[in-house]
């Protein structure tokens, strides 16, 4: 009994001493929450190259890490947001902005969907204007001229 | 003309199991780099075994030379690691590692035991030159011409391939244009 008590304190204490560890890890490097704010929002914008999928300002890769630590020192040099992106994409291209600038390359990424939805737009009213130009009988399941109808089932040719 | 119409969607799905299955051989970690063909930044480290000895980037100016990047850490670089000791052997072009947010002594050991194929290797304990050079998974490889320009960069492992077909060329061109100019 004793000795499961000993056991469920030093288990206690061991868990408050990890999550001590953890909590002084957490802390932000900069005091400042308003500068802190604006790292993450400028970080918000950046593909982390470790985790592809993840923002700067969300990963937990070192390099993630580094890059933050990085944004907070140029910011406190009073650098602009600009700055910071053209210092970003000098080193790791465009493929780190989460919104890539518009040029020849990413046409097709940045116009492809709307031609995409244009062109479907434009085939649907197509089809729906030659239908209403189609005489309405053409519509009526029992109209009998399924003879060159392919669709039609066995029971409504043999009708004909 | 109009009975073919039943084609068209096999024709697009056609086209985007194309697409797809190219997809499937594409690497989305290789990102092209922006700095191929950009002059190599310039930094000034102290050398892993020599820590009151610094190395700058202007040192190499005039010289052909591949700067690799590893750390006792990585695991890709142990399997890259003899290659570069093999390659070494060949004396085409000074090699330098720089050794990428690691222990200098962790560093050390590791050159011991898996050998070492650098003329020196430049110690980036906080990664700050990693981060010039858009470091982003080690290791990582830049090839500089005699100007000091970036010419190429081998992203991950190189490979028994990558050597002889990529890496081997581009150094005997490099250094026939460093001769003529």
């Amino acid at each position: 009994m004793v000795n499961s008590m000993v056991r469920w304190l030093v288990l206690v204490c061991a868990s408050l001493v990890v999550s001590l560890a953890y909590a002084n890890e957490a802390a932000p490097a900069s005091a400042d929450p308003v500068l802190e704010a604006r790292m993450l929002s400028i970080t918000a914008e950046l593909r982390c190259l470790v985790c592809q999928n993840q923002t700067i300002a969300d990963s937990h890769a070192e390099l993630a890490v580094d890059l933050r630590q990085q944004v907070r020192e140029m910011l406190q040099k009073g650098q602009t947001d600009k700055q910071i992106m053209d210092y970003m994409t000098a080193r790791y291209g465009d493929f780190v902005l989460y919104r890539p600038p518009f040029k020849s390359t990413t046409m097709l990424l940045w116009v492809g969907p709307g031609v995409m939805l244009v062109a479907g737009l434009v085939m649907l009213v197509l089809i729906l204007r030659r239908r209403s130009r189609m005489p309405q009988d053409r519509f009526d399941p029992e109209e009998p001229e399924g003879v060159d109808d392919p669709y039609a089932r066995p029971s409504e040719r043999t009708l004909s | 003309m109009k009975n073919l119409r039943f084609l068209v969607p096999l024709a697009i799905f056609i086209g985007m199991v194309g697409f797809l299955f190219k997809g499937l051989y594409l690497d989305p970690r290789e990102v092209p780099s922006p700095l191929i063909d950009k002059p190599a930044p310039a930094f000034s480290l102290q050398i892993l075994d020599k820590p009151d000895t610094t190395f700058k980037r202007d040192d190499m100016l005039g010289k052909v030379w591949l700067l690799n990047v590893f750390a006792s850490w990585c695991v890709a670089c142990r399997e890259e690691h003899p290659l570069l000791v093999e390659f070494s052997r060949m004396k085409m072009l000074p090699i330098y590692g720089l050794n990428y947010k690691d222990e200098r002594m962790a560093g050390l050991k590791w050159l011991g035991t898996f050998g070492n194929p650098y003329e020196a290797s430049l110690y980036d304990h906080d990664g700050r030159v990693g981060i010039d050079y858009g470091v982003y998974g080690v290791p990582e490889s830049f090839l500089i011409d005699a100007k000091g320009v970036i010419r190429y960069k081998q992203i991950g492992p190189f490979t028994p391939e990558a050597i002889q077909t990529k890496l081997i060329p581009l150094v005997q061109q490099l250094k026939k244009e460093a001769g003529n100019g």
